[in-house]
């Protein structure tokens, strides 16, 4: 076994969870031998066997990503996934969203903010934040909604929101919710149905968005959102 | 529109302070939570990162073990020789280091060094 590089682990590990691939570090605990293993690696997608390991329990680590220790016969073998951050899709730049995407990083999130109107989705008021000043129907298709995405509509504006949580409910995104009140929440309920979509779809949208703390300010509706799309994700 | 979200993809901040304090020449050791039992507060996966100086990120419990875990890692720090170490429950009466909520940890704790360092030993 060749004798540990960690540094060099550390930083491909690090380089990897930038370039959004998903990683199993294996240590073998007794030596602390170390190898990445690299979902993307090999022409024919997942190359996922390292020494002595099996490639279908770290393709279930990754699948799951939880850490666990598989015994070999090189010893226990300890497996950590480091898998892609759940993204969330905020549309609407606006106040309630200035609290929510710092907050929604900070707990981990990779963010994204859509807003076409003029003003709205700037760095100045966004620092740092990955920023899309277009159209839903036009910048839905690009993202790629999945099953590791959540979205929340926030600018009250049917034109804006309706064709976001439509892209939404076409996906397999594991949180949708949508600001407003019970009254705009039925409006927009029959926009939508009217639109084709099925009651248990409509049903998919959290709304009036968030769990229900008495929130008042927009950073504690930003908390209030925050922590049901985490239970959405978690529970 | 996919290149810039990919910018944004964030590596885990525990490891991106461990690989600064790398690059800033600083001797580093890393501990990792390998296996719990019980009502552990964090999970297995979890790091903590340390320099020789006694700075560290992250966590391996509530804080009830990190002063243990620190005093562990300097010296893998000057030994190079990673460590595994248990952790149960406190007894109370003692003075020893465990976890008060009733979990039992096992922790790998390894020092992170460049590959120069290795070809010198």
């Amino acid at each position: 076994m060749d004798r540990p590089v960690r540094g060099r682990v550390l930083r491909e590990l690090i380089e990897a969870q930038r370039n959004g691939r998903d990683v199993v570090l294996a240590t073998w605990l007794a030596d602390g031998a170390q190898e990445l293993i690299d979902s993307g690696s090999g022409p024919d997608g997942p190359g996922l066997d390292g020494p002595g390991l099996d490639a279908d329990i770290v393709a279930e680590v990754l699948r799951v990503g939880e850490s666990r220790t598989v015994e070999t016969p090189q010893g226990d073998v300890f497996l950590r996934p480091y898998i892609r951050a759940p993204r969330l899709i905020v549309v609407g730049a606006v106040h309630i969203a200035q609290a929510l995407v710092p907050m929604a990083t900070l707990a981990g999130f990779q963010v994204t903010v859509l807003d076409p109107r003029e003003g709205f989705a700037t760095a100045d008021r966004f620092p740092g934040a990955a920023l899309i000043r277009q159209w839903p129907d036009r910048a839905m298709a690009g993202l790629a909604l999945d099953g590791r995405t959540a979205l929340v509509a926030l600018t009250h504006d049917p034109k804006i929101d309706d064709p976001a949580l439509e892209a939404a409910l076409g996906s397999d995104a594991f949180y949708v919710g949508a600001l407003g009140s019970r009254k705009t929440q039925g409006a927009r309920r029959e926009r939508l149905g009217a639109a084709g979509y099925s009651s248990s779809d409509v049903d998919r949208i959290h709304g009036p968005v968030g769990l229900p703390i008495g929130a008042r300010t927009p950073e504690e509706i930003a908390v209030a959102v925050l922590a049901q799309v985490i239970g959405a994700l978690r529970l | 529109m996919d290149s810039s979200n990919r910018r944004h993809t964030n590596a885990d901040p525990v490891l991106a302070q461990a690989a600064e304090w790398l690059d800033e020449g600083r001797r580093i050791a890393l501990a990792t939570v390998t296996r719990t039992w019980g009502s552990a507060p964090r999970r297995a996966g979890s790091h903590m990162a340390i320099a020789a100086n006694g700075d560290f990120s992250g966590s391996v419990s509530g804080g009830c073990i990190e002063g243990a875990v620190i005093q562990t890692a300097l010296e893998v720090i000057e030994s190079g020789t990673a460590r595994t170490l248990e952790f149960g429950v406190t007894n109370e009466m003692a003075w020893e280091v465990g976890l008060a909520c009733g979990g039992r940890v096992h922790l790998f704790v390894e020092a992170v060094v460049e590959e120069s360092e290795w070809t010198d030993r």
